[in-house]
């Protein structure tokens, strides 16, 4: 009784329980492991996106539930992602200046 | 009435100092932090994303990475996330015991992660890739050091959370300094996945 009225305290302070993390980091593990898969197997010409999507969906994952943006203010999330948003700018400026995207 | 007093009273005790946007200054203050920290670690990237090819001297990326190594690393780093978000929930259970107990393990991982990272800057330097031996070296050490060196802060701010909590000088809520320090950790993750995809991952 205790654990069930424990693990519904913490579910609705954190928007998760502890199980429910555990759960996530093996989902994060198994990205991770079919990532490293992609250095031993050829994927052809799906190699690059499947990569760049598979680091898309452990980054928001992270920060989703890690870190408690899914659950927590917009304002904190709007601050986040506008920086993140601005880093991105700031990186294809760059790259696009050095006529990287220009074979 | 007086009742409602005392409770918004209580409130603003346990979770400290609030904005006029009913959240905390502190948490707003970290997440502010931490989107600036994405464009300091946005210019690194590019920066060895357009260097990475760039060898005049030295070995060449994809002869030196060690892939298995470094996936063990990042391993490593991805379950210390696990730890400290489990931390974090023990302190919001206001459980100190366990919230040491995970804040030790995160710690220890974060630093098996960093001496791992040692170990791989100490063999590339004798396989010939020094700071100044190509372009690519350079933004590679750049990149991953910053990196190492955020982590490393990370462990000392785990260190001395642990010291703090075990003191009892914490005046305000507790849970919520562990929750900041753990946005920093997680934040440290975060730049991981996406320096092991597009550094380690991706050949040049």
């Amino acid at each position: 009784m205790t654990t069930v009225t424990e693990t519904h305290a913490d579910a609705h302070e954190h928007g998760m329980s502890d199980a429910g993390y555990i759960k996530i980091a093996i989902i994060l593990a198994a990205i991770t492991g079919l990532e490293v898969s992609t250095y031993y197997v050829n994927f052809g010409p799906f190699f690059m996106p499947a990569l760049l999507t598979m680091m898309v969906v452990k980054f928001v994952m992270v920060v989703s539930y890690f870190m408690h943006l899914k659950f927590d203010s917009k304002i904190f999330s709007f601050l986040f992602y506008v920086g993140l948003g601005l880093a991105i700018f700031v990186y294809f400026a760059a790259l696009a200046t050095f006529k990287f995207f220009i074979a | 009435m007086a009742d409602i007093a005392t409770h918004d009273t209580d409130h603003a005790t346990d979770h400290g100092h609030h904005s006029s946007t009913g959240l905390s200054n502190n948490k707003l203050a970290m997440w502010l932090f931490l989107g600036s920290e994405c464009l300091l670690f946005g210019g690194l990237i590019s920066t060895y994303m357009l260097y990475r090819g760039r060898v005049q001297n030295g070995p060449h990326s994809s002869q030196i990475y060690d892939i298995p190594f470094t996936s063990v690393s990042s391993f490593v780093l991805l379950m210390s996330s696990l730890t400290m978000v489990l931390a974090v929930s023990s302190a919001q259970r206001k459980d100190d015991a366990k919230t040491n107990l995970w804040l030790v393990i995160t710690a220890l991982l974060g630093a098996t992660f960093i001496g791992g990272q040692v170990y791989e800057f100490t063999t590339f330097y004798r396989e010939g890739l020094g700071f100044t031996t190509s372009l690519f070296g350079s933004s590679f050490y750049a990149l991953t050091g910053f990196h190492g060196v955020h982590v490393s802060v990370g462990v000392i701010m785990l260190l001395s959370l642990m010291g703090i909590i075990k003191k009892g000088k914490i005046t305000g809520d507790k849970a919520e300094v562990v929750e900041l320090i753990g946005l920093y950790w997680h934040f440290v993750d975060i730049v991981w996945i996406i320096i092991f995809t597009l550094v380690y991952l991706i050949p040049s």
